[in-house]
């Protein structure tokens, strides 16, 4: 397996509070992982670098076969060039149908001229019947996005990350305010999607993490603690410490 | 389900059906080409109203749907205003100027010719020399390619600053009124080479044409709607299609939108330039009509205007901008026309001449805080109830 | 020999030279001193009997300077028409009236009367207005010596207003018997300025002038102006040498275009005049003969080539003088040298004085930099002023007011009212700073409760309604105080300047403007900081639901704020009227300035209102200088900058960073 991203020695501080730490990471295609720590231990500041949200004060960060650096791209390229992101509150277009949602974030031309000139072909919503079938979500293809429930958003932006087709998922707690059932759902979603990308999962609930069944990242003070499976880090002392509280 | 622009968007077809309805109507009606009910006057201000709507339209693409709270979309208005009245005034002064000249002795050079039309319309602001920005004044095709390029280029130039920057919101909403207020402080003056705040005039008259006011009024009310049927049309398709969802997208939530991979700016950019050529077309049309346009015609205020027209019309629906504009500029006329009865309180009477002001501005209070979707919610409301209505039954 | 040419400094010409000749007669009568006012009459009979304001000058200098005791006297019975002359010998006498068309006469040196005379055998001296200015001046230096102060700095004042030749002497003699010591030391300076203007020795001159050196005084300038003030002359052989010429200009360059230099050679009857279009047309009209102008069919001059033709065809038959062209000026220019020669003969006078402008000019810069920098103060002061208020409301609480500038009326027009009720300026002032504050705070309140609240967290949507109030509150306004300015009158002691010297002044009223902006500052630094209400909004400002769990009532502190926001653009109405005109569109004026000032310097903190109101004001002020003529373009300028200056900093100067200032 090669390596899709890395990450290496990265730091960035917010008005002298170090968020990340001469932080290094490293996810390979395909792969599924997860990334777990307290409060503050710069997940979604992470999250944030990689996207290109926050520009870090020194360090690498390089992605793909071709090994090109993400810190010179604005977030659109980034996404373009194939890294998705989910946020921790559902953001899907409430203002919107399920339909549209699929269809804005269909892998196709971004430019400004195409998609002014964009119709959606058959294929298109073939593509759109099958991701919303997924998901779950065939039934309400015209409805508003706005009057789903907190779970079926949730998994609407999911199908829409997948629409997008990325090498690269980032997920933001995605089983937050979700029903048991619901979560079960949507690790099927992850473990699925990981099948044929990359997919980091931040997430707080260890019980969300083991059904994941994955390698696990422990983040903490913006740097790594500790790397491996579940059972492994969960045995590891630091990580006991960081948690417990010493 | 496929969705078509037509089956999306059947306002549209409805939209055109009562544009073209009320254009035959006041056709017949006209002075110039019908029974002659309606005053040429009267006209003017139709196809004026009819101007106001398009800009209105390209307000609510780049405000209702893109979430960009321009004020600075009547600076392009006007400016589309000024680039055709240079050819307007130009060709007609040169005209007169010419028959003057050929009564000389001697018939005038070109150069005598072109002086003396210097002298005629920079006399007042002290100058006889034509300024660089007149050099294309005298080709009308020229001068109509300006009419959108001027004000376009404006507006990219202006869009790709304050966008790349990322100012949002209401910065950005303050600074378009900068660059408004920047711009009309400019024409004020007197060697802005647009004649100061005298600005240009005699507008009305189309040079060479020999017929009279009745008639050249009825020409630019019927190209006042066509422009607004086209233009109604264009932006519903636009809005109709992704570009539409993706602008939606970014009113929204911007954020979001760029890690879809959209180049927000991009699309910003785009829309703010487009509705700024639109309100340029628009403009272009109406100050022929107006016959005059001076510098005070694009001061902040003015925007701020059409931002109250299509908040009170219903934002992020075309027709609510429609009726908007017509509404609220149709009803300002007749309470400022002096028109509306006054209103005795036996200790005072209410002039609605001094008043109206008091009771827009407290209507647009009102409306903000008790109906944010303007009268086009009302068709919402309407529409919600007929269905609750056959749901029932 | 050149021919000469006076295009400027005539008159500083003709000043000159009489004043040279008075003090040449000044000097033979000092060497003379026997005689007396009859003889000098006597010698100068013909001017006096005539007297006329060009040649009189003389003869009154003479008098003036003749050292009599009875010299002014005599000037003074001369100028109130006191003075006839016996028809019988031509002799000149006092005059007083005794009987009906009788006069007694007495003699002018004496003193002594010499009998009665009937109106017949006398004629009255009737000096024109001309020649009575011209004894009013020679009086002067008499004053010089009055034992009154007052009478001798009236002297001073008069001399310091038209300085002339004849007064250098008798204030030289006056300085070292001078008592007061400030009436001496004006007299000492007036008397190097007239040194300068009239001494004949240049060497005195050169060193009055460079005593003066780095001085400001409007009076240095007025007196060495004049002496670099140069003359245009053209010659077609050498320079002369002996003339004192500032520089040699050659047609075409950029102090002289070729048709400049060619008009001079019209001008000097030393060249034709060139044709020109107009030429050429008026010829041609004037030659029409059957339709035709030198055989050419007037349908084809339409076209210049044909036009200039027609005109040759004309010129050959010699009925139109030959065509002069660009060529034939350039031809014609070749001959003639242009150069500059300054109105002061003496070198070492005028390069004295160039060194001694330089360094003036040089100084006055650097004053006009300072007077600059204190107008760009006091206009940063203002939109501080103005913007402060805003920064609170816009800054802190995140609401955009665009009624703001009504506020700012509102106080101002509560300001005009208070002025109805109170006549008194100073009381007036006193009670319209805290009534206007209190009237806009609670019309802040009511439009918070009423409005605002409904919408926080709706930003465009805020901007839009208080926009609808700002509109009602304009024409309300214009309603009750109708379209035309009021005044807003500042106090008496508000009046006038501090002038710290010629250059440098700033107004009063600027400085109290000043002065209340600091109180301002001070003001919302010690409410943020000190009290409980300032604690409440900072609270509310970083977390509302954590406030509001501490019970702290997010509403009253949201409403308070916005109150204390609203009354001081209140307050600086009533600072903004007392200077610019209180009109129910005063408010427009500032509210874009202000909202510039808050987004340039930073939002949600009061240090950056202040940067980005110094940053405003000094920009304005600096962009005026470089455009002196046109406001309006500066003000376009600026704006363009600003638009500029936020692609850079679009967080302001003063930004919060990090994740804190929120996305």
């Amino acid at each position: 397996m090669s390596t899709l991203l890395e990450v290496s020695g990265v730091s960035v501080s917010f008005d002298g509070f170090k968020a990340i730490n001469n932080l290094s990471f490293q996810i390979a295609d395909s792969e599924l992982r997860a990334v777990i720590g307290p409060n503050g231990a710069g997940k979604t500041t992470f999250m944030d670098i990689v996207t290109g949200k926050t520009r870090p004060d020194e360090g690498r960060v390089i992605w793909g076969e071709r090994s090109v650096s993400l810190l010179r791209m604005n977030e659109a390229q980034i996404a373009r060039e194939g890294i998705g992101r989910k946020f921790q509150k559902p953001t899907v277009f409430e203002d919107q149908t399920v339909r549209e949602n699929f269809l804005m974030a269909l892998k196709k031309d971004r430019g400004v001229l195409s998609v002014l000139l964009f119709r959606p072909s058959k294929a298109d919503h073939e593509q759109v019947d099958a991701l919303a079938e997924e998901v779950g979500l065939l039934a309400e293809l015209d409805r508003l996005a706005g009057e789903l429930s907190h779970g079926q958003k949730q998994w609407l932006e999911i199908g829409m990350l997948l629409a997008q087709e990325p090498r690269l998922l980032l997920v933001d707690e995605p089983a937050a305010g979700m029903t048991p059932e619901e979560r079960e759902h949507t690790s099927e979603l992850l473990v699925q999607a990981a099948k044929t990308r990359a997919v980091v999962v931040v997430e707080h609930d260890m019980e969300f993490v083991r059904r994941l069944g994955c390698k696990v990242t422990v983040l903490h003070e913006g740097a790594v603690l500790a790397e491996g499976s579940l059972d492994h880090v969960t045995s590891n002392s630091d990580v006991i410490d960081v948690y417990l509280g010493r | 389900m496929r969705t078509s622009f037509i089956a999306k968007y059947p306002s549209v077809l409805v939209f055109l059906l009562a544009l073209a309805s009320f254009t035959i109507i006041v056709t017949i009606l006209s002075e110039g080409f019908g029974i002659g009910v309606i005053s040429t006057s009267f006209i003017k201000t139709l196809g004026k109203t009819l101007c106001l709507c398009l800009i209105a339209v390209a307000m609510d693409l780049v405000w209702g749907f893109a979430g960009i709270l321009s004020l600075g979309h009547f600076a392009f208005f006007g400016l589309g205003g000024y680039m055709i009245g240079m050819w307007l005034m130009y060709e007609r002064t040169r005209l007169i100027v010419t028959e003057a000249l050929m009564q000389g002795q001697i018939p005038p050079t070109g150069s005598e010719v072109i002086d003396s039309i210097g002298s005629q319309i920079f006399g007042v602001v002290g100058s006889n020399e034509f300024p660089l920005i007149w050099t294309f004044a005298d080709s009308l095709g020229l001068q109509l390619l300006l009419v959108v390029l001027v004000p376009g280029i404006l507006a990219l130039v202006f869009g790709w600053l304050a966008f790349r920057s990322r100012v949002t919101g209401v910065y950005l909403s303050i600074l378009t009124q900068a660059m408004t207020l920047a711009l009309a402080l400019y024409l004020f003056q007197n060697d802005s080479g647009l004649r100061g705040n005298n600005g240009l005039s005699g507008l009305q008259n189309l040079p060479g044409v020999e017929a009279p006011q009745s008639i050249v009024s009825m020409w630019f009310f019927l190209a006042s709607a066509m422009a607004l049927g086209l233009g109604y049309s264009l932006a519903a398709w636009i809005v109709s299609g992704k570009f539409g969802s993706v602008l939606r997208g970014i009113r929204d939530n911007e954020t979001r939108v760029r890690f879809l991979g959209y180049s927000v700016e991009g699309f910003k950019l785009a829309i703010f330039t487009l509705t700024a050529c639109i309100a340029a077309i628009a403009g272009a049309l109406y100050y022929p009509q107006a016959g005059i346009i001076n510098p005070a015609e694009i001061v902040p205020i003015a925007s701020i205007y059409l931002a109250v027209w299509v908040a009170i019309g219903g934002r992020g629906r075309l027709y609510g901008a429609v009726i908007g504009a017509g509404f609220v500029s149709l009803i300002s006329t007749w309470f400022t026309g002096g028109k509306a009865p006054d209103i005795p309180l036996g200790f005072y009477t209410i002039k609605w001449v001094d008043w109206w002001l008091v009771l827009l501005g407290l209507s647009f209070v009102g409306v903000t805080l008790f109906a944010p979707k303007g009268i086009g919610g009302l068709f919402d409301l309407m529409k919600k109830r007929r269905a609750r209505h056959e749901h029932t039954s | 020999m050149g021919s000469r040419l006076f295009l400027g400094g005539l008159i500083t010409m003709l000043r000159t030279l009489f004043a040279c000749l008075a003090l040449m007669c000044w000097c033979q009568t000092g060497l003379a001193q026997e005689l007396t006012v009859q003889e000098i009459l006597q010698q100068n009979k013909k001017l006096v009997e005539k007297s006329s304001r060009k040649t009189i000058g003389p003869v009154i200098a003479q008098i003036a300077a003749s050292n009599l005791s009875q010299a002014q006297v005599f000037l003074e019975a001369w100028g109130s028409k006191q003075v006839w002359q016996r028809r019988s010998d031509g002799l000149f006498f006092f005059g007083t009236e005794v009987a009906k068309r009788q006069y007694e006469l007495t003699d002018p040196d004496s003193g002594e009367a010499v009998g009665e005379f009937t109106k017949k055998q006398l004629k009255q001296l009737k000096p024109n207005s001309g020649v009575r200015a011209l004894i009013a001046t020679a009086l002067v230096q008499f004053q010089l010596f009055d034992p009154d102060p007052a009478k001798r700095a009236e002297a001073l004042q008069t001399m310091e207003r038209v300085p002339t030749a004849m007064h250098l002497a008798p204030l030289r003699l006056s300085i070292d018997n001078e008592q007061d010591a400030d009436l001496k030391a004006r007299k000492s300076r007036l008397e190097r300025l007239l040194t300068i203007s009239f001494d004949p020795d240049t060497a005195t001159r050169v060193a009055a002038i460079q005593s003066f050196e780095g001085g400001l005084g409007v009076d240095v300038r007025a007196t060495l102006n004049p002496l670099v003030v140069t003359s245009m002359n053209i010659t077609s052989g050498d320079l002369p040498t002996d003339e004192n010429i500032a520089r040699v200009i050659k047609p075409g360059s950029e102090y002289l275009s070729m048709p400049a230099a060619y008009d001079l050679l019209v001008a000097g009857k030393l060249a034709p005049p060139a044709t020109s279009a107009e030429d050429i047309r008026a010829a041609l009209v004037a030659h029409i003969d059957g339709g035709q102008v030198a055989k050419i069919s007037v349908a084809q001059l339409s076209d210049p080539e044909i036009r200039r033709q027609a005109y040759d065809r004309l010129a050959e038959q010699s009925l139109v003088p030959a065509f002069i062209g660009e060529e034939d000026i350039a031809k014609k220019l070749l001959g003639y040298r242009f150069y500059e020669t300054f109105a002061e003969t003496s070198v070492a006078v005028t390069d004295a004085a160039q060194a001694a402008l330089s360094k003036i000019d040089l100084n006055v810069g650097m004053n006009q930099t300072l007077d600059l920098t204190l107008d760009a103060i006091s206009l940063a002061s203002i939109y501080f002023l103005a913007a402060i208020g805003l920064a609170i409301t816009f800054g802190v609480m995140g609401v955009i007011n665009m009624a703001h500038g009504e506020f700012i009326m509102m106080g101002a027009y509560t300001g005009y009212v208070v002025q109805q009720v109170i006549p008194n300026h100073t009381v007036s002032i006193l009670v319209a700073l805290p009534l206007a504050f209190a009237v806009t705070f609670a019309a802040g309140v009511v439009m918070e409760r009423l409005v605002i609240r409904y919408l926080y967290n709706r930003p465009l949507e805020t901007l839009l309604a208080t926009f609808g109030i700002s509109i009602a509150l304009q024409q309300l306004a214009k309603n009750i105080f109708g379209t035309q300015a009021r005044p807003l009158t500042a106090p008496g002691w508000l009046d006038g300047a501090w002038v710290m010297n010629d250059v440098v002044s700033i107004s009063y009223i600027r400085i109290a403007i000043f002065i209340l902006a600091l109180i301002f500052l001070c003001v919302f630094l010690f409410i943020m900081k000190r009290t409980r209400l300032g604690l409440e909004t900072r609270t509310v400002t970083q977390n509302p639901r954590m406030a509001a769990s501490m019970g702290i009532n997010p509403e009253r502190v949201n409403m308070l704020t916005f109150g204390l926001g609203s009354g001081i653009a209140g307050v600086a109405g009533v600072a903004i009227g007392l200077f610019a005109k209180v009109t129910s569109e005063m408010g427009n004026d500032y509210i874009v300035q202000s909202f510039m000032t808050v987004v340039v310097g930073g939002v949600g903190n009061i240090w950056g209102a202040l940067a980005g109101a110094t940053m405003i004001g000094f920009l304005q002020k600096g962009i005026e200088w470089g455009y002196p003529s046109n406001t309006l373009a500066a003000q376009t300028y600026m704006i363009i900058f600003i638009i500029i200056f936020i692609q850079f900093k679009p967080r302001g100067i003063i930004a919060l960073k990090g994740r804190a200032a929120g996305d």
